[in-house]
């Protein structure tokens, strides 16, 4: 039984995972920031010049509250999917136990987040839309996405040790989700009869959780609140469910 | 209390691990051929001690490093019981975990961790085990600098100096030059003073006999024999010399 310290081993692993990543980067964290400015531009100039889509105020700064979540949760996801069988030594060769491979995976990719939080918080100033006390929810929305993330994580993780196309499945959702996420559009466009699609999607009422309480200045409406936690946690107890079930026979498989 | 107890342990793959794209689930659920199950250890029984030293030997596929991952946890047998009393440090690959980027101290903290140590302890250990490796000059540079043998005296350093109640080692002793060697065996015997075990997998016969001081033999995931290590050794290299005049 390995009865060791979790924190201490997860902890190591987030810092391997960044070490190795920006080791060999001249140009470090920026990359980090570069990329969802890049797409915030293209999207703005294709959906406010070329084919204007709504009226958002604040076009860019819309966009942005809709990447920087997206861009976390589509990376982090394809990256936990894949990560027992990208360690598969570790788990072949160390009784280290399994939730923590995932996991730490979905973790060292908040550093990314962290990073790129700190960006929209800056274009939110730049967009002169100020501080708020609603500010406060932000950790609470984030920390339900990482509880989110970390779900989906486990359970694909699990999932492609046996069925190593998962990870193509997992990209193909993603960029469905793309489209499915108002990351380009406003959330008041969409038809009454499919809101529910977006309010139990973690990752749709994330946005619009951004949106209100960046770009609007109030508060997140509650019941949107209690679906992304409602979610989030069935999420999350699903992952783990589905993770303590399959991982008996990773030794053979992987 | 035995640190280590096997009683009537099976141990069996499906052949159909090598199948696991979505194509051969899909063919799977049409036909319902089931493959029969490749044993590598079949029906094993035996215990280990404290302060006892067991080497088990056999030649290729006879299922030592499946009995390895059993004890180690890494697996879970099909059949028996496994029962393993206190922690194990498992030097089952050399370096398992180890990353090339990372430098040689922050591999060490990695490896600490990942053996079950936690911070406070890692960073009391962290001058002896590096001194124990004698690698100091070049702790602080990336592991893919090191040469082989380095690696594997800093990997050794650490799983010896977590003072693990019993020691897996699969096939790891033969590197190191011959004074670090040394350093290895007069650590293991001063381990096993302390009543700790030690569990090896070996084909080097000079390695084995030094070390330890019981042996099983493997055939074909079947105790063949189990017993004092000179004459485990004897028995297994006649058959071996038998098996290549026929």
């Amino acid at each position: 039984m390995w009865n060791g310290d979790y924190k201490f081993v997860i902890g190591n692993l987030v810092e391997k995972d960044f070490k190795i990543r920006y080791r060999n980067m001249s140009l470090g964290v920026f990359w980090s920031m570069l990329n969802p400015l890049v797409l915030m531009g293209v999207l703005t100039f294709i959906f406010t010049k070329i084919a204007p889509v709504n009226n958002m105020d604040h076009y860019a700064l819309q966009v942005l509250c809709g990447l920087v979540p997206f861009s976390f949760f589509s990376v982090a996801w394809v990256g936990a999917t894949t990560s027992l069988v990208d360690n598969a030594v570790l788990i072949k060769r160390v009784p280290v136990p399994r939730e923590i491979i995932p996991v730490a995976s979905v973790l060292s990719n908040c550093l990314h987040l962290f990073i790129q939080i700190f960006l929209l918080l800056a274009m939110t100033l730049i967009f002169r839309r100020g501080v708020n006390v609603y500010w406060f929810w932000l950790p609470v929305v984030w920390g339900l996405e990482v509880v989110f993330v970390c779900g989906l994580g486990l359970m694909f993780a699990a999932l492609n040790v046996y069925i190593r196309d998962m990870r193509y499945v997992v990209e193909s959702a993603t960029t469905v989700l793309f489209w499915l996420v108002p990351i380009f559009y406003s959330f008041t466009i969409i038809p009454h009869q499919y809101l529910d699609l977006y309010l139990y999607n973690p990752i749709a009422a994330m946005v619009i959780c951004l949106r209100n309480i960046l770009v609007d200045g109030r508060p997140p409406a509650h019941s949107t609140l209690i679906k992304l936690t409602l979610s989030s946690f069935t999420v999350l107890s699903c992952g783990i469910l589905v993770f303590e079930k399959l991982k008996r026979r990773f030794y053979e498989f992987l | 209390m035995a640190v280590v107890r096997f009683q009537n342990v099976s141990k069996s793959f499906p052949h159909s691990t090598s199948r696991l794209l979505l194509r051969h689930h899909l063919v799977g659920w049409f036909s319902d051929g089931k493959m029969q199950p490749f044993f590598a250890l079949k029906n094993v029984s035996f215990e280990l001690g404290h302060g006892e030293s067991l080497a088990i030997i056999g030649s290729n596929g006879a299922g030592k490093s499946t009995l390895l991952s059993l004890v180690a946890g890494l697996a879970k047998p099909n059949a028996g019981t496994v029962e393993v009393n206190g922690r194990v440090a498992a030097l089952l690959e050399l370096g398992s975990g180890f990353h090339p980027d990372l430098t040689g101290a922050e591999n060490l903290m990695l490896n600490a961790s990942l053996l079950g140590l936690d911070r406070k302890t890692t960073i009391r250990l962290f001058d002896k085990i590096v001194d124990f490796s004698g690698v100091d000059e070049f702790i602080n540079e990336p592991l893919r600098t090191f040469s082989t043998g380095m690696v594997m005296r800093l990997a050794f350093s650490v799983a010896i100096n977590t003072n693990p109640d019993l020691l897996l080692v699969d096939e790891v002793l033969a590197v190191g030059d011959s004074a670090f060697q040394a350093k290895c065996i007069e650590a293991l015997a001063e381990m096993r003073r302390g009543g700790r075990s030690m569990l090896a997998v070996s084909h080097s016969a000079a390695s084995i006999e030094s070390l330890c001081d019981r042996a099983i033999w493997l055939d074909h995931g079947e105790v063949v024999m189990d017993g004092e290590v000179r004459a485990v050794l004897e028995a297994y290299e006649g058959r071996s010399a038998l098996g290549a005049k026929v």
